[in-house]
Parts: C-alpha cells; structure tokens; sequence
C-alpha cells in the first residue's frame, strides 16, 4: 500500500493574480531619503519600495531609524532630503491628517490610545474622516447625523468581529490588557479602511499566543481589506512567516532588501545583527 | 431587584444609540421630568424657586459650559467668569438698546458674543496646554472685569456701576414672578441640555475627547486639532455666555461685574470637579451640590441649635467646601457621577453581590 492509492485532495485555487504583489505597481516610493536633527543623521539615503497589497517588513537593531522612516512615511517628519511618494504623488511635505485623508494609518510603539473612551468609540474615530454632517445636525442628532452613527457603527462592528474584539466592545481601553489594546489600536487604523497601514512594534510586549494571534489578524486584514502593511517587528520568527519582503536597516542605512529567504542568508544583515571578526 | 441588565441589554445599534439606555432609567427620566414641570412649581415656596431652584438651573448651564470644554475637550478654563460677563453685558446693550429684539434672542445674541471671546482667547490653547493655558485664561477672566468695571459704555453710562434690569417679556407674557422664571429658565436648560448632550454623542464630541485622550493620534485620525479646541472654546463661551445673561436678568434683576468674578468662575469648577467632569448630568449634581450644601448647613446648624452665630456659620461652609474638594480630587476624581455609578452596578447584580 503507498500513498499513491489515497487520492489526492483537490489543490485550492490559486490566488486571483491581482493578489499577487509580485506584478502590482510601486505603493510607497521612498527616494534617497534622508534625515537628520542637528548633527545627527538618522537616515541617509533610504530607497525603498512598497507594491501595492504585500506585507513589507523594516528590521534592524536599536537606533537604526526604523521609526523615523515610518514618521516620516506618515507625516511627522519632513525629510531633510529625498522624496516619498503616495500613488505616484509626492507626500514628503503633507501633514498628518492630510496623509490619513489619502489612505495612510498608524499604530504606534508605545499605543496611542483615546484611553478614556470605549472600544468602539475609539474605532468611531477611526472612521471619523468619513463622519460629514455638520455641527447644527449633531447638534439636532435626529435625523443625518444618527443614521450617519448607525451606518458607521455598523461598518465598526465588522473590525469587531474581524479581531474578535466582540467582548470589550464597550470596555474603557485604559483599563484593558496591553495585548488588547494593541490590537484595537490595529482595530482602530483598520476601521479607516486605510490603503496602507503602518505597523510599529505591532507585537511588542506579546505573549507567544497574543503574536501569533497578532500575526493572523495582520494577514487576514492584508488580504480580506486588500491593505498594504508596512511593518516595524523584532521577532524574527514572525517576520520571516509574515513579509512578502523585508528591508533591513542599520545606523540610517538600508543594507538588505529582499524576500525573507534571502535576508536570512545576507551576510550584512548577519552581521549588523551579530557583529564580525575584523 | 429595581435594576435588571438581563434582556435590557442593547439588540440593535440603534438602541445602543439611546441617551438613556436602561428602560427603567428612562421611566425614572420621565417621572422626575414631570416632577420638575408639574409638581416643583406647584409645591416650593417663592424662596426656594427663586433664591435655590432658578440659580442652580441658571448655573447648570455654565456648568455644562465648563464641562465641555474642560471635561470632554480637555482644555482647562478660569475664565468662566469672565465670559458669562460678556454674555450679560452683550444682552444688556441690545435688549436697552434695541428693544425690537426679542428678549431670549438677545441671551442668545449674548451668548454669541461670548462665543467669540472663547475664540479669541482660546487662541493660546493652541500653543500652551494645562497649568499654563489655566493662566492665560485666567487673564482673560482679569481683563474681563477690568473691561467691565472701567468702560461705562457697557452699562449705558449710568452713575452707579450696578444697574437694574427692566422686566421683559417673553411671548407676551411678562416675566416677573419666580414661577414665570423658573418656567423660561427650565425652556432654556432644557434644549441648551439636549444640545449638549446630542453634541458629545456624536462626532463632535468624540472629536474632543479623541484631543483630549491623545493630541498626537487625534492628528492621525485626521481631526484638526486647532480647529476642534477653538469650537470646543466656542461652545463652551457659548453656554456660560447664555449663563451670564440669565443670571442678571433672571436671578438677580441687577447687572454688576461683581456677579462675574473668580469667585463664580472658581465655583463652577468645584461644581463639574464634584458632580464628574465630561458627564453632562454631573454637571447638574455638581451644581446642585455646590448651592445646596451652604443651606443644608445652616438648616443642620439650625436644627441641632448648635452655638454658633451665622459668622462662624458661613466660615463653616468654606472649611467644609474646601475639604470636600480636596476629598474629590484626591479621592473621587471623577466625581459624584462615578460614585452613582458604582452604585448603579451595584444594584444591578443585587441581591447577588451582597456579602461582597
């Protein structure tokens, strides 16, 4: 008896091609950006480019610029030199919330929670952009401004259920757990219904379990939103499991990029994380 | 069991939408409403209408006030004070000098103006925050009595800095006896209330909260943070503008800056510390608290025949304010409402929790 006997299960149907991220077009251009206060450069040079629905992961040692390259991605810096370009516009000197008007969203490293607000008032403003009525009508409420509550409260509902977050729906966020918050604060970027979201540290300070919960919801919103997630992550482990590609930074400088198979056999990124003999 | 959660919890998103979520709150609402309506004009004395009722509801309002903007915008104001006197001052010269206006109108018209001070000097909201932006209120609220109290322009000239109030009427109905009031000042809380209330359901006032939790993540959700903290001074001035009207021309039938002092502007802060700051309700019970305990005082030191001349009384009252102040804030920071809400979940798993 051998296996060729049992027959075999029908292979599940190949990604649709516009899933592939190989053949999409550039999301984020980053173009010899460079960035320094005072006399010390952050980042020097940095090229990267992030197509449209991959999962791009930035790695590196401490101080290497991973989240500087992610404020100014985002907004809160100006680069000193270079260009960063949005669909092909130049995003290098808009602000926050123009950035968060065109598509881009944000966690941060240390959670930047609305603490004093419940779950689902924190993802309400996530989707606050598309909030349109006018203040008279708010304040009347009945009418526009309580069906554009109940339309968004529905959309909210299904990030909700996308990172099961059904059973703190209306806990205050200060109160909970930090791999909770973490993940309503992805909850909270994702309600935007972003084009691009940028992840720093999403896992940081998780438990093995929360990661690899963490991990899933990552994919699952990549996938199901058609999000492209640019990612800030230490745990080598899940960032070899989740990346499409990885670029490595080190002291301002990207020495690698590539797919987590050819990261984990660059020499430079060997030894930017180990040290060599000289 | 007066309070069941099983079967009352919200089924539809609409319902989660509701002010009062709990039915059997709602039919407490309603009942306590009526009360309010029917039964309180009908029972209280014109002492306690006008000398207990109509003050607390007037100063309710600038309470809700100070609480939207220093409860749920997070931006801390000493300047109450200061733009109820715009508010009144405002109304005075339109309803002397343009009597065509209607009288409400020319609160609200008053109300306006004091909208626009909130702007101006909210303007330093943008750039200080906490103690500081405190100080740069406080300025305002100096300014505010020294504009009042030197330009006679504002009082129409009058040789006395205290001037008296003509009676108004109000849809042909004049205004003078405390039932007739207390009537126009519960129309006037009522919808400035429900305004308030519908506002900081909604996303204005998420809008707010999001600047006060967390300025940096407001920004990223597109909320334009200067924006926001100038409408929030907005409506705030906008409430105790309408405040300040209603307290000279309603409560005290004078107009004089010595009613706007820091001494009003410091007693609504006690009353939305006390009564839970960025709850609308607590702004009541704050109000409530702060006007009713120097009479519960005197009624205790009455009733026990205690020794003590009203001087002493009245030294009492302010020992005894501030150790109660100092009790919330370090104790009970959230206020009074936190408390009722602490008891509300207790009676909701009575008799379950008892022994606990």
């Amino acid at each position: 008896m051998n296996a060729s006997e049992f027959p075999t299960p029908p292979l599940p149907t190949p990604p649709l091609p516009t899933n592939d991220a190989s053949i999409r077009q550039a999301l984020v251009a980053v173009q010899g950006v460079s960035l320094s206060f005072g006399g010390n450069t952050v980042l020097s040079n940095v090229d990267l480019n992030v197509r449209s629905g991959e999962i791009y992961s930035i790695i590196g040692p401490n101080g290497a610029g991973k989240t500087s390259l992610l404020n100014c991605i985002n907004g809160f810096y100006k680069p000193t030199a270079g260009r960063i370009s949005f669909d092909d516009k130049d995003m290098s000197r808009l602000s926050v919330s123009r950035l968060a008007r065109m598509g881009v969203a944000r966690t941060f490293q240390n959670l930047a929670l609305f603490r004093d607000l419940s779950t689902i008032d924190n993802l309400l403003l996530g989707r606050n952009l598309m909030m349109k009525t006018s203040f008279a009508q708010a304040a009347w409420y009945w009418g526009a401004t309580r069906n554009e509550e109940l339309n968004h409260r529905a959309a909210v509902e299904e990030t909700v259920h996308l990172l099961q977050l059904a059973g703190v729906r209306d806990a205050t966020v200060g109160r909970l757990s930090y791999g909770t918050q973490k993940r309503i604060e992805f909850g909270r970027a994702l309600a935007s219904r972003p084009k691009l979201i940028l992840l720093d540290e999403p896992m940081a300070g998780m438990t093995q379990v929360e990661k690899s919960e963490m991990s899933a919801f990552i994919r699952t919103a990549n996938k199901l939103l058609d999000v492209t997630v640019i990612l800030i992550e230490h745990d080598v482990g899940i960032i070899m499991d989740l990346s499409d590609r990885i670029a490595v930074l080190d002291r301002g400088v990207k020495i690698a990029e590539g797919s987590p198979r050819q990261i984990s056999t660059d020499e430079s990124v060997i030894a930017a994380y180990l040290g060599t003999d000289h | 069991m007066l309070y069941r959660i099983a079967r009352r919890l919200p089924s539809s998103h609409s319902d989660s939408l509701r002010i009062i979520a709990r039915k059997e709150d709602r039919a407490i609402a309603l009942v306590a409403g009526l009360f309010i309506l029917l039964v309180v004009p009908a029972i209280a004395g014109d002492y306690v209408l006008s000398a207990l009722l109509i003050p607390f509801l007037i100063l309710s309002i600038a309470a809700i006030g100070l609480n939207l903007v220093m409860g749920y915008a997070g931006q801390a104001s000493l300047g109450t004070g200061g733009f109820m006197a715009v508010g009144a001052y405002t109304s005075y010269k339109l309803a002397t000098n343009i009597p065509e206006i209607p009288i409400v109108l020319d609160f609200f018209l008053g109300g306006l103006a004091a909208a626009l001070a909130g702007i101006l000097f909210g303007l330093p909201s943008l750039r200080l925050k906490a103690f500081y932006l405190a100080i740069s209120t406080l300025a305002f609220q100096f300014f505010a009595e020294w504009l009042f109290s030197k330009v006679s322009w504002f009082w129409n000239d009058n040789a006395s800095g205290v001037v008296s109030i003509p009676a108004f009427d109000v849809l042909g109905i004049t205004i003078e006896g405390p039932r007739q009031s207390y009537y126009l000042v519960c129309a006037i809380v009522a919808i400035m209330t429900l305004a308030a209330v519908n506002l900081m359901r909604s996303h204005v006032g998420r809008r707010w909260m999001a600047i006060r939790d967390n300025e940096t993540a407001a920004r990223l959700m597109g909320i334009s943070v200067p924006a926001a903290k100038l409408q929030a001074f907005a409506i705030s001035s906008f409430y105790c503008g309408v405040a300040g009207a209603l307290w000279s021309f309603v409560y005290l039938k004078t107009l004089g800056v010595s009613s706007y002092s820091i001494d009003i502007s410091f007693k609504i802060i006690f009353m939305i510390v006390i009564g839970g700051m960025g709850t609308i309700l607590g702004s009541f019970i704050g109000a409530a608290f702060v006007l009713l305990m120097p009479v519960v005082l005197n009624a205790v030191t009455v009733a026990l025949s205690l020794p003590i001349d009203t001087g002493s009384v009245s030294s009492l009252e302010q020992i005894f304010f501030g150790v109660l102040v100092i009790y919330f804030v370090l104790v009970e920071p959230r206020g009074i409402m936190h408390l009722l809400g602490k008891l509300h979940k207790k009676l909701v798993s009575w008799p379950l929790n008892i022994g606990r």
